[in-house]
């Protein structure tokens, strides 16, 4: 397993009215080939803005990520640097991020051809492409309007996949797809994800998806990673308390009238985060010293990393339990 | 007696290339009190369904059929006795709060509007039912929150005015379309506890019209599960979701992320999409993605086959009547 993606103390800032917001703070995150790592988090806690970072999209304002051994550098109206077309991202929104007047084939061939290869070649490419994420070739003919959501994402990978990318950063890319597309447009991403022996970062705000897809997770709240690890870890034996609280508000569609448990609050705001850890103030099980100090990150028994003061750094993780 | 039933409900919409059925057929009930959750992919006509309950279906929609709410037809009813109808007796919310609420006014502009309007009470009485609204949905200082915008609030705060909204005039039915779709689940199970509660304490009919079966496990007594505009499934809550008997219910159910029993990455999945308004399939319109389709299912529209009294389904050849396990999708 080879690390593609380095992400090294990322912080990203937002200008609002001259005042700075620091929507991502300091996060550490890496990515294997053949690796789907979930990202997981409320709305408005950094998921999207860290996607962005890593590809290039917005220019971290302290750290760095290394794609493939070199640091990637903001996108400018210029060419891109080759070596960064295998780094690719793809939207939430599949009506947003295609061009409405442009055909399906050109908009899939431009990173070919962008890459040098002759046009005619690369409509046929973009055909076998659309082929590939399980459309029919003639699609390359039609426009954007002429497909579904689910087809149009299908589209959108299509055109990521043109670029031979080893790591894809996947923005919400089932939330706006019906529930029978979500499921097939997740296991399109899977078996992509198999097959070319990519890394994918998958950013969603649905745990039960990113559960079944995901080889490990990481929780982020307001712009900091509090927890990373497998899968497994993370969901049978949550050791922050944010991802606990984050697990027992999905609804279980079991028939059994199970109640989810509501997180009191909300996320606050970024521009003036709560001193010492940031989700103390709706946190149950705060402490005295959680006000002030702020928690790192921590290596726990097990493997995983944790920013709690719940947690010792080489123990096995205590088992979180809110009220 | 129950406090809506819908008899034969056809919506026709006009379409770029004519008339369509969003809806076909449909007949269901709401009891006092009962919350009944209406599940479908979109474009399977659950929306139409909650628009033609308040006359508000689109340019040249028309529904027929019969719509009686508390004893009385309401389908026939005119534009002026609907106005008076909803927001006062039928009561509907939305998925998204930020465009059912008016970004320029007050919530106390918002709030009291309609108060005035059905009730014809003064300005302070309307201000202080306000404040008690606020307070039972759960907003944390009612005051200073009236004189805000809705801007300057969250988004599962905003779903909780726009609650505050639907219930100032006490209604006796609750419509709320996709309530929680566009919220975090921490803030989601927050508005699904306050929905339970105010059926507790007012006796109200809900009826929750979304996509997702988790929430609607947790929610509802009944749930109610459409495709292509007419019912495919009906029933408790638990026998639905334990014992589904439709190939499309069990489809769905198969569909979610955690209910696989492999190991495997992959979720399954139904093949196909929804068919779209105007091209819905004859027969069983499930017919062209379903794995036990025959050639039958073509033909005839499927006719109801009662499985217990509260249980129901339409599938014209229902190839689990002998299986009771929810495992056999392949």
């Amino acid at each position: 397993m080879k690390e593609i993606l380095n992400i090294k103390n990322v912080s990203v800032e937002y200008d609002r009215h001259g005042r700075k917001v620091r929507a991502v703070a300091g996060v550490d995150l890496t990515l294997n080939s053949g690796e789907i790592l979930g990202l997981v988090g409320e709305s408005g806690c950094g998921k999207s803005t860290l996607g962005k970072a890593i590809v290039g999209i917005l220019a971290p304002v302290t750290g760095e990520v290394v794609f493939d051994g070199e640091k990637v550098k903001k996108l400018t109206r210029g060419k891109r640097p080759e070596h960064f077309r295998n780094l690719q991202m793809i939207f939430q929104d599949p009506y947003g991020s295609l061009n409405p007047r442009r055909k399906i084939g050109v908009q899939i061939a431009d990173g070919l051809i962008v890459a040098g290869m002759p046009k005619k070649l690369a409509l046929l490419k973009a055909a076998d492409l659309l082929e590939k994420v399980g459309l029919p070739r003639n699609a390359v003919d039609r426009f954007a309007h002429q497909f579904s959501g689910g087809q149009r994402q299908r589209i959108s990978i299509a055109r990521a996949l043109a670029a031979a990318p080893t790591a894809i950063i996947a923005d919400e890319p089932i939330s706006a797809l019906d529930t029978s597309s979500q499921a097939q447009v997740a296991n399109l991403l899977v078996n992509l994800v198999d097959e070319f022996d990519m890394g994918m970062v998958f950013i969603s705000h649905d745990l039960s998806i990113v559960r079944r897809i995901s080889d490990r997770v990481a929780v982020m709240y307001l712009g900091k990673i509090v927890e990373v690890g497998t899968v497994d870890q993370i969901w049978n034996n949550p050791s922050h308390p944010y991802t606990r609280a984050l697990i027992s508000a999905i609804p279980h569609a079991d028939g059994t009238s199970f109640m989810p448990q509501d997180l009191p609050g909300d996320v606050p705001n970024p521009m003036s985060p709560p001193s010492g850890c940031r989700f103390h103030p709706r946190c149950p099980l705060a402490k005295e010293e959680c006000k002030t100090q702020e928690p790192g990150l921590r290596k726990l028994g097990d493997g995983r990393d944790v920013a709690c003061v719940l947690q010792t750094a080489g123990n096995q993780p205590v088992t979180i339990t809110l009220n | 007696m129950n406090l809506l039933t819908v008899e034969n409900l056809t919506v026709t919409l006009a379409t770029g290339s004519g008339d369509a059925q969003a809806v076909r057929n449909l007949s269901f009930n709401v009891g006092h009190g009962e919350i009944l959750g209406v599940a479908g992919e979109s474009g399977s006509g659950k929306t139409m369904t909650a628009l033609s309950m308040l006359g508000l279906l689109p340019y040249k929609g028309k529904a027929s059929g019969s719509i009686k709410f508390d004893g009385r037809e309401i389908l026939t009813s005119s534009k002026r006795e609907y106005r008076d109808l909803r927001g006062k007796e039928i009561a509907m919310i939305f998925q998204d709060p930020m465009t059912s609420l008016h970004p320029m006014l007050t919530v106390e502009v918002q709030l009291t509007e309609h108060l005035r309007h059905h009730r014809k009470v003064s300005k302070d009485a309307a201000r202080n039912s306000a404040l008690e609204l606020l307070a039972t949905v759960k907003i944390p200082e009612p005051a200073a929150a009236l004189r805000a915008h809705p801007s300057q609030f969250s988004g599962g705060m905003r779903q909780r005015i726009a609650i505050a909204m639907a219930l100032a005039c006490e209604p006796k039915l609750l419509i709320a379309d996709e309530p929680t779709t566009a919220l975090d689940v921490t803030v989601q199970a927050g508005i699904l506890k306050l929905l339970h509660q105010l059926r507790k304490e007012r006796n109200l009919s809900v009826m929750v019209i979304t996509h997702d079966l988790g929430v609607l496990s947790s929610l509802t007594d009944r749930i109610m599960i459409m495709y292509a505009g007419s019912e495919v499934e009906s029933g408790l809550t638990t026998d639905l979701l334990r014992n589904p008997r439709h190939p499309y219910t069990k489809g769905l159910i198969a569909a979610l992320p955690g209910n696989s029993a492999s190991n495997s990455k992959n979720l399954l999945s139904i093949d196909g999409m929804p068919p779209e308004l105007g091209n819905f399939p004859t027969g069983c319109a499930f017919h062209t993605r379903c794995n036990y389709a025959k050639e039958s299912c073509k033909g005839a529209i499927p006719e109801v086959t009662n499985l217990n009294s509260t249980h129901r389904i339409f599938c014209p050849i229902n190839p689990f009547s002998e299986v009771t396990s929810a495992g056999s999708q392949s």
